[in-house]
């Protein structure tokens, strides 16, 4: 018998930026078939379950591929130029994110960096919904 | 099975000229696609004969301006018949003809127009950018500052890391697809570039630099389908499409499980040839997705021209020229004719039709009779395969 999920923390995008911003990142794990879902998603797309439990994740990974943003919208323009990044977490998950508090140069696939959470990337709020927290990506 | 039958044939088409049509609304430019595509086809009477219309458009932002498929509709003489607006981001019109075959294979319709058109030269870069940025992900990439040309450097990166690419084969794509616009009226770019105009353009987003990434413009093409046993009531010069493939793969570029290969490619060219019976050898030319010039060297590669990794010597042994042993892009590619990106798909349909009856003038290929078109929605969340073959 399992726990029904708690409709306080649905398996959402928005209550995985609610985790991240009390420094914890979640994703959701399928009672029935076991597969994790970075990003949560609330049907399991292998087995078609709707039963799901929260699992921590490492915040550290690989940096798998990166580049470097010198023509930004609006509202990323007073970061460039800027660096992103995607990184392999464990089983196989991966997040993409800004990369900071490293020179560009210093870039290099396969470095290990760690996902942060952050009041503020140098971009305002959004005025509107999504107001979800950032994260960035940094060694 | 199909085995290489015909599904539909094509018995006209028509394409604006791709540049900034200064005051002109979408609707407007669609008109210079269709006139042509009606007065190429004499036997056509449209009002008569067209009965349904399926339009890519991907952006509703730039004219502030929804519903595309009754305004093309009433804006080409055709209103009454049901017209849909598709869309699959840059795919929208590889999409909308995969309907119009559906909605001619499905015996509902005999006769279908196929179009795509955008309106794209009235914004600023930046607003450019943003409007493309929401073909990805919104609440992990864009949210994130993920550019489009951002995703495709991400994927260009990991390829050079894994094949030893270098800038100068993508580079080696744009001199290319500049060369054959200068030979295309109807391309945004008309002139020849060096390599080292490419090398030396500024970086949009490393390893892509400005010379990388197709143009901004505005354009409409679209293309007349019928059933193949109808097709010589209209021309004695069709095309058939022999083969149609979709696919569709996650949204988030980070979901997937390789960055130097579109999965979604692979999975519709692999359905395209089987339905055509046909192999990447038999393929004479082929328009694809170039909206990078790494995307064409990753589209060689997923769409079986070469092995993974060997793109960049297909390029350096200009095997994919005009008079190369499989011509890409002759029409100046989404690089040099320009990607305004509902419009892509069927352009590309647009130049194969040329080439497969005789009609590429400068740019011909000799003997051509079986081509391919290949358009990408997205970072590869969708990819349309079709292959074509001449009637002679």
């Amino acid at each position: 018998m399992t726990m029904p999920n708690n409709p306080q923390e649905p398996f959402s995008i928005e209550q995985f930026y609610k985790f991240l911003s009390q420094g914890k990142l979640m994703a959701g794990k399928c009672l029935k078939c076991g597969k994790i879902h970075l990003p949560p998603r609330p049907l399991c797309n292998n087995c078609y379950d709707t039963q799901f439990e929260w699992t921590p994740i490492t915040n550290k990974g690989t940096l798998l591929t990166y580049t470097v943003i010198h023509i930004a919208p609006t509202q990323f323009q007073n970061l460039t130029p800027y660096a992103i990044g995607i990184i392999e977490l464990d089983n196989d998950l991966k997040i993409p994110g800004i990369i900071q508090d490293l020179p560009i140069e210093q870039l290099q696939i396969g470095m290990t960096l760690t996902i942060v959470a952050v009041s503020d990337c140098n971009t305002p709020p959004p005025q509107t919904w999504p107001q979800w927290s950032k994260y960035c990506l940094k060694p | 099975m199909l085995n290489g039958k015909p599904l539909v044939s094509i018995v006209s088409a028509g394409m604006s000229k791709f540049q900034k049509h200064e005051g002109l609304l979408a609707r407007e430019i669609f008109t210079l696609a269709a006139q042509e595509a009606f007065r190429r086809c004499p036997n056509l009477e449209p009002k008569r004969d067209i009965k349904t219309m399926f339009i890519g458009h991907m952006g509703e932002a730039y004219e502030h301006q929804g519903h595309m498929g009754a305004i093309i509709a009433d804006w080409t003489g055709l209103l009454g018949i049901p017209a849909t607006r598709c869309e699959a981001a840059c795919g929208s019109s590889g999409a909308a003809l995969r309907a119009g075959i559906y909605a001619v294979m499905s015996g509902l319709a005999d006769v279908v127009m196929v179009g795509g058109v955008e309106k794209m030269t009235n914004r600023t870069t930046a607003e450019v950018t943003e409007y493309l940025a929401m073909a990805s992900d919104y609440p992990f990439e864009q949210y994130h500052g993920i550019t489009f040309p951002g995703l495709f450097a991400l994927m260009a990166a990991r390829h050079m890391h894994d094949y030893g690419t270098k800038e100068e084969h993508f580079a080696m794509a744009a001199v290319k697809n500049h060369y054959n616009a200068s030979l295309n009226p109807k391309a945004h770019m008309q002139k020849e570039i060096t390599l080292e105009t490419v090398m030396q353009s500024r970086y949009v987003a490393w390893p892509l630099k400005l010379y990388d990434c197709s143009l901004v413009t505005d354009g409409a093409s679209c293309i007349v389908l019928t059933k193949p046993e109808l097709a010589a009531k209209y021309t004695d010069n069709p095309v058939h499409i022999v083969g149609s493939g979709q696919a569709s793969d996650s949204i988030g570029l980070y979901e997937r499980k390789t960055f130097t290969s579109l999965l979604s490619t692979k999975t519709a060219a692999k359905t395209a040839y089987e339905m055509a019976q046909l192999s990447p050898q038999d393929i004479d030319l082929a328009e694809v997705h170039d909206c990078f010039t790494s995307a064409e060297l990753v589209a060689y590669e997923d769409l079986g021209f070469c092995k993974p990794g060997e793109s960049g010597k297909l390029l350096e042994n200009n095997q994919t020229r005009i008079d190369g042993c499989i011509a890409v892009n002759t029409s100046g590619g989404l690089k040099a004719k320009g990607h305004p990106v509902g419009a892509t798909g069927t352009a590309q349909a647009y130049e194969i039709y040329l080439q497969l009856t005789g009609q590429a003038e400068r740019r011909q290929v000799k003997d051509a009779k079986i081509g391919l078109t290949h358009n990408v929605g997205g970072s590869g969340a969708t990819a349309a395969v079709h292959i074509y073959r001449s009637a002679q």
